[in-house]
């Protein structure tokens, strides 16, 4: 047992990125007060600059062997590093995109910044937590990050709805997840996931702690369901999606889902492993709800941050899929779907923030009709989001349903993997509405794109990535493979 | 170094597809010349696919390989044997076709309509070539997207209902498809369509997966009772979006069925021979009756399509009932016959589109009714419309008899009553057929807009002129053809009739 916390350089190096971003966060902070107003903009590129050198620190940490620091609750290991380089990556994506709404919509705020930043430092910290205090720790400075995030908009009523909403459930959430580890801390008598390992790894188990184990084990799989939005936890996601600054949707329902998948690894695969033909169960439950529930309910959708929020949803079902069969290449196909996942959701909420304007929010599905004439790249550039979200080759989503499919039929599920496609089709006909508002009927008002040169090259380069990625998705599997 | 001439045939199409649409709508007459240099340097480069191919083996040529997704070991594979090199070229030959038809029509986005053509050209060459199943299944689905645009953006009124149900339809038969592709994957560790041909499968994983293909190839084709998309998307389509569906687009079914059922599911297709057959006879028959009472030039000739190419999977299935009745030549002459159907049924489909093209551009009716008597004001059509419209019936000399004949010999071998239904589809067909020219062509002219009809141009007369041409060659000497397809049929039927069991 050791628990004494060691603070030497070595071990500091180890967590450079975050520290690195935690004093960016005071310093932005700090400025933004003295900031007058010509000069907003300076928080918004040091929160870029702050990211991409977070960015880099943690890409030079890729190939480290693994290392636990600070009293066995901090691990740095290849996982961490790619999904933390893969985190900024998105996130800068995402501000680059947030700017064009905010200032549109006279939501240009220094601390929109740094609540970004803050909640990022919590998905760090979930990612390479490996304690079950550290992992509730980043789980509470994000979600408290995103409640308020989500508020910044505060003279909008469907704003503080859903903020409100989002807050009293994932409060709830979180008790269930603490519940959960306070059983599990209970039975093996210690918060470090590698003791936990070995506890429920040992041939001796009593039936009793098993029950208990068990049924920690639950509640743990409640909060990560509710932090990914799966079916039957999925209630708050449709109303924050649709009641959020749609900048505030596009980074709720990107980022902090890799995080969710890193927490859900950490709990299930490091610490319960060997607890796998229980959690598999229930994630198969979820798995086929969350498909057939957000394919089904988008049918009816008309606001397409709602849609949007349904086919995450389904999408969620895909990762949870991976999960279920239980061996390292299906956990390696759920990280690839959902890296592949929030690469097409970044462009699908980028596509809606381009047309907005100040008092049109872009966010109903007619609002599209006619995009093909007015803007022809862009709507081909949604075409092909669209396409790949519901699974069609040769774009980066239907790769990364081939590598599920193809893990749940290797462990024999040939019926999930025909109820997961029979419902990727029903799925096909709402993706398919959105083109049919862009290509097949005539608008009656112009869509006019008025955005900045900045985020209409990053746009396209992040539509066009999910082509090419699908062209050649070999790099990219080997990479969420070499992760386990 | 390997022969890039496949590539240059996938690519090139797409790529030039992607020229053309940065061109844009606004150069539209570069765009237009520019789509038909293309279309017919992709043309005359897939011709010598024909003359430097070697019909003395069933072995692939023109064979290209490389890794592609190495995790799975995908590869770029592709190569073309007796089977897939004609459709190949029907498919090069009809793009120039429908460029060609859509020149003046078009005024809305002519840039993209062109484009999307090309592209599909392309992704259609890709699936007629693919030997991987993964890069088949890919060409498979992306060929789907330019037909969805060119329905839902170039369409009639109802086009939104037909491209959604279009793309449906098929998507939902190929992901069961995409299922066994995986299934054998991991059985075999490997996507390759060739080795597939070889891989031992028990008689319960044989059926499943026959079913999961027939579930992709028939809504493809369409047989009944999956084929009620077909008249919609035909009717809605632009006049060449139905010529590439009718034309190019039902023969990826049927050479679904040569490359992946038989082959690779030789028991469960004599297992389940009968059914097929069945459904076939039902689609030759019924459907032919369901023709005769179209009130719409379009949905006519739809289910007349469905109609002949109800031949193609009679002629593939019906291969295992002759063998049984010791006539192996039969079950050659059934299997031969289903590709020359699937050739000759390219040539005339696109003609009997073409010839309610041109009328359509002219009137904007689709409905029989408001025809008659055309041949006064535009005889020279007319007689490339009967032309065709004998060939679609079947008549000697005309392509449309070859291949019906043979599979009808082949049906003979097989059930004798078999052959007698499939032979009524000889009259009725004639009967749709010649009923529309006569009410269409024929008699009086009731509606005064048929008298100040133009004749065609000469565009129109060089695109009709073509085809007749291509019917007429291939009715009297269809043997070059035949020649080809020999040994790789030869091959598909020891492959069909060797049991994997």
């Amino acid at each position: 047992m050791i628990n004494t916390v060691q603070f030497d350089t070595a071990s500091l190096m180890v967590a450079l990125p975050e520290i690195f971003l935690l004093s960016a966060i005071v310093v932005v902070l700090l400025l933004d007060l003295f900031l007058t107003k010509p000069f907003k903009q300076v928080a918004y590129y040091l929160t870029q600059l702050s990211l991409l050198i977070t960015g880099i620190l943690s890409f030079n940490l890729i190939g480290q062997p693994e290392t636990i620091i600070f009293g066995y609750s901090f691990v740095l290991d290849d996982l961490a590093s790619v999904f933390k380089v893969f985190m900024m990556a998105a996130a800068m994506v995402a501000m680059v995109y947030s700017r064009h709404y905010l200032i549109q919509h006279s939501l240009f705020k220094g601390e929109y910044f740094v609540l970004v930043m803050l909640s990022i430092l919590g998905m760090m910290v979930m990612v390479s937590g490996y304690s079950l205090l550290t992992l509730y720790l980043g789980l509470e400075i994000l979600s408290l990050s995103l409640y308020t995030l989500i508020a910044i908009a505060r003279n909008r009523a469907g704003a503080i709805e859903a903020a409100l909403k989002y807050f009293v459930l994932g409060a709830i959430a979180s008790g269930l997840l603490l519940y959960g580890m306070s059983m599990v801390y209970g039975i093996s008598g210690s918060l470090n996931i590698a003791e936990i390992a070995t506890f429920a790894n040992s041939t001796v188990l009593a039936s009793r702690e098993i029950l208990v184990l068990n049924f920690g084990l639950v509640f743990l799989v409640i909060g990560i369901a509710f932090k990914l939005g799966a079916v039957p936890f999925h209630m708050w996601v449709p109303d924050v999606y649709q009641g959020s600054p749609t900048s505030v949707t596009l980074f709720i329902s990107t980022v902090p889902k890799i995080a969710a998948v890193a927490m859900l690894v950490r709990l299930l695969v490091d610490g319960l492993g060997s607890m796998q033909p229980y959690w598999s169960d229930l994630f198969m439950v979820l798995a086929i709800l969350s498909i057939a529930i957000g394919s089904i309910v988008a049918l009816m959708q008309t606001n397409i941050k709602r849609m949007l929020a349904y086919s995450t949803i389904s999408h969620v079902g895909y990762v949870l899929l991976g999960f279920v069969t239980g061996v390292i290449t299906g956990y390696s196909s759920a990280v690839f779907y959902i890296l592949a996942y929030v690469l097409m959701s970044l462009a699908a909420f980028g596509i809606i923030i381009l047309l907005n304007k100040k008092g049109f929010e872009a966010d109903l599905i007619s609002d599209y009709k006619g995009l093909s004439k007015h803007s022809p790249w862009f709507a081909l550039m949604m075409l092909m989001i669209m396409l790949s979200m519901a699974g069609v080759p040769p774009f980066i989503g239907f790769y990364a349903k081939l590598f599920v499919l193809q893990q749940v039929i290797s462990s024999g599920m040939i019926t999930v993997a025909i109820i997961a496609v029979v419902f990727a089709v029903i799925s096909a006909y709402y993706y398919l509405q959105i083109i049919k508002s862009m290509y097949f009927e005539e608008g009656d008002k112009e869509t006019t794109v008025n955005a900045p040169m900045d985020m209409k090259l990053v746009l396209s380069i992040n539509a066009v990535l999910i082509l090419v990625v699908g062209l050649f998705p070999d790099f990219w599997m080997k990479l969420a493979l070499s992760l386990f | 170094m390997q022969n890039i001439l496949l590539s240059l045939l996938i690519w090139l199409p797409i790529l030039g597809g992607g020229l053309v649409i940065v061109l844009g709508n606004e150069r539209a007459t570069t765009a237009r010349w520019m789509s038909l240099a293309i279309a017919i340097l992709v043309f005359f480069m897939s011709l010598s696919l024909w003359t430097g191919f070697d019909s003395s083996t069933h072995l692939m040529q023109f064979v290209e390989k490389s890794a592609w997704i190495t995790q799975f070991n995908i590869n770029y594979h592709i190569g073309v044997d007796g089977i897939s090199m004609p459709l190949i070229i029907l498919t090069t030959f009809s793009t120039v076709l429908v460029i060609g038809a859509g020149w003046e029509v078009i005024q809305k986005r002519p840039a993209h309509y062109m484009a999307a053509f090309l592209m599909m050209e392309g992704l259609i060459v890709g699936v007629f070539s693919a030997l991987d199943g993964i890069l088949f299944y890919t060409f498979w689905e992306a060929s789907l997207i330019p037909m969805l645009l060119i329905v839902g953006i170039w369409g009639g009124d109802n086009r939104i209902y037909a491209a959604i149900k279009f793309f449906l339809y098929t998507f939902l038969g190929s992901v069961f498809m995409l299922i066994s592709l995986i299934y054998m994957y991991n059985k075999s560790g490997s996507f390759s369509i060739l080795e597939w041909h070889n891989l031992s499968l028990t008689a319960t994983e044989q059926a499943w997966i026959f079913w999961a293909f027939f579930m992709a190839f028939a809504v493809k084709v369409p047989m009944f009772p999956v084929h009620t998309w077909l008249p919609d998307a035909h009717v809605q389509a632009p006049t060449g979006g139905s010529v590439i569906l009718a034309a190019i687009m039902l023969k990826m079914g049927g050479y679904g069925f040569f490359r992946f059922s038989l082959p690779i599911t030789p028991d469960a297709s004599l297992q389940f021979s009968d059914v097929v057959i069945v459904l076939s006879l039902i689609a030759v028959v019924y459907i032919g009756f369901v023709a005769l009472v179209q009130r719409d030039m379009k949905k006519l000739i739809a289910y007349s399509s469905i109609s002949h190419m109800g031949f193609v999977t009679l002629g593939v299935f019906a291969l295992f009932l002759a063998y049984d009745s010791q006539a192996p030549e039969g079950a050659f002459l059934g299997l031969e016959g289903a590709m020359v159907q699937m050739i000759s049924h390219g040539f005339i489909s696109a003609a009997m589109f073409l010839v309610v093209g041109v009328l359509y551009d002219r009137l904007h009716s689709r409905e029989i009714s408001t025809y008659g008597g055309v041949i006064n004001s535009m005889p020279k059509f007319t007689g490339f419309a009967v032309l065709f419209a004998m060939a679609n019936a079947g008549l000697p000399g005309t392509s449309g008899f070859v291949g019906e004949f043979m599979v009808i010999l082949g049906a003979v071998q097989a059930n004798i009553w078999y052959a007698v239904l499939a032979t009524t589809t000889l009259i009725v067909g004639a009967a749709y057929t010649l009923w529309m020219v006569k009410r269409v062509f024929w008699g009086v002219v009731t509606n005064p807009a048929v008298e100040t009809l133009n004749d065609i141009n000469g565009r129109e007369f060089s695109i009709l002129a073509i085809l007749a041409l291509a019917v007429l060659v291939v009715g009297l000497y269809p043997q070059p053809m035949i020649e080809v397809m020999h040994t790789s049929i030869e091959h598909l039927l020891n492959q069909a009739l060797t049991s994997k069991l």
